[in-house]
């Protein structure tokens, strides 16, 4: 079985930047989250579509430097228990 | 419900109905000076009622009901009836109002700016906004700051200041004693003093103002400053805020235009003098 696809709904989310984190406010939920690089930038190059983690760590890394792929698969896991991204 | 007052604090209305005159004529008192709500509606109940019907008579015990009500508020003795009438209107306050994002801070104004005291209970944002606004700073409240959510400015919500213990000796030499409400003994909170802000800060307590600076005052051994982050800022502010979670994305767009557009401090205090002395300082450098 290959990996699951993740969504970010970047409509339903309002995101400002605050000395470094990003805060997030997620509408559906009500929640608001106080967030650490990379999870911003995960959550901005999902919004060019759905993505595996494969697919999605070659759109970090051609715009930043990233680690390995243990690491996206570990914020993944973090952003969707928090709600802010979900499985295809 | 047998006596009624209807009293404007800034922009909110209250009704205030008891089954006792008591403490219906000390909130009178206390309040005298300010204007009855413009056309006669209230925004928010407040009934002070015998926690049993028979109650009313034999060791009598208010009940503190009205639109919002914690289903555990403890009944107080009638000699509290003052006391309760306040928690009743911060009660409302805290869990009806859904107009202004509101945090749990005092505030004061000078030359059109805004300051913001945030902190926990005991921390002493109570007497120093007071005595502040009894040494050229006008009072805006000391309990509740209201956050408009459109245009960012802070209105104000001056109540009658709740003195407790040390705070009740520091402010009786500082006010007269008209503007002084009885001395409550035996609160929860220990024993408790209502001042009535002064003149001017009745008289424009329809006029808002921009916030300038957020300050985290904290009684400590020795004076210390240090600048609070964005982000801390935030977060001590949404736990500040009774309705930050019920006001949804409004509220969040305040809160983030206000924590990115007004600096924050932490201040460290030994005695009220080097308070206020901290905050002229930090007015004449944001006058600068």
């Amino acid at each position: 079985m290959g990996d699951p696809i993740y969504i970010a709904d970047s409509r339903d989310v309002r995101s400002v930047p605050l000395d470094g984190l990003t805060l997030i406010y997620h509408a559906p939920s009500g929640m608001t989250h106080i967030v650490a690089p990379p999870a911003p930038e995960i959550l901005e190059a999902l919004d060019a579509g759905p993505a595996d983690p494969a697919e999605l760590l070659r759109r970090l890394r051609a715009r930043f430097e990233f680690e390995g792929e243990d690491a996206i698969h570990a914020r993944l896991e973090e952003l969707e228990a928090s709600g802010l991204v979900r499985r295809g | 419900m047998k006596e009624i007052l209807n009293l404007q604090i800034g922009p909110v209305a209250f009704r205030i109905g008891s089954a006792w005159r008591a403490p219906i004529e000390a909130l009178a008192k206390l309040y005298e000076g300010y204007p009855a709500p413009a056309g006669g509606i209230a925004d928010f109940t407040v009934r002070l009622e015998p926690e049993k019907p028979w109650r009313r008579f034999v060791r009598p015990s208010v009940a503190i009901r009205g639109d919002y009500i914690l289903p555990d508020a403890a009944p107080l003795p009638l000699s509290l009836g003052l006391l309760a009438a306040e928690m009743g209107m911060n009660l409302q306050m805290a869990l009806g109002q859904k107009n202004w994002l509101l945090l749990h801070a005092a505030s004061v104004e000078k030359d059109g700016r805004a300051l913001i005291l945030t902190g926990e209970s005991g921390a002493g944002k109570s007497t120093l906004s007071a005595l502040l606004g009894e040494r050229g700073w006008r009072l805006m409240g000391d309990e509740f700051a209201l956050l408009d959510l459109d245009s960012g400015m802070l209105l104000p919500f001056p109540r009658a200041v709740s003195l407790k213990n040390g705070a009740i000796t520091v402010m009786e030499a500082e006010a007269g004693a008209a503007r002084f409400g009885p001395r409550l003994v035996g609160t929860p909170k220990g024993d408790i003093r209502h001042l009535r802000p002064n003149d001017e800060a009745i008289a424009r307590m329809g006029e808002g103002a921009m916030p300038a600076l957020i300050l985290f005052p904290r009684f400590g051994p020795a004076a210390a400053v240090r600048g609070v982050g964005q982000a801390e800022t935030f977060m001590r502010l949404t736990q500040a805020s009774t309705n930050y979670v019920a006001l949804g994305e409004p509220g969040f767009n305040a809160l983030t235009r206000l924590v990115r557009g007004v600096p924050a401090l932490a201040i460290d205090y030994p005695d009220t003098a080097t308070a206020v002395g901290l905050v002229e300082d930090f007015r004449q450098e944001l006058a600068a």
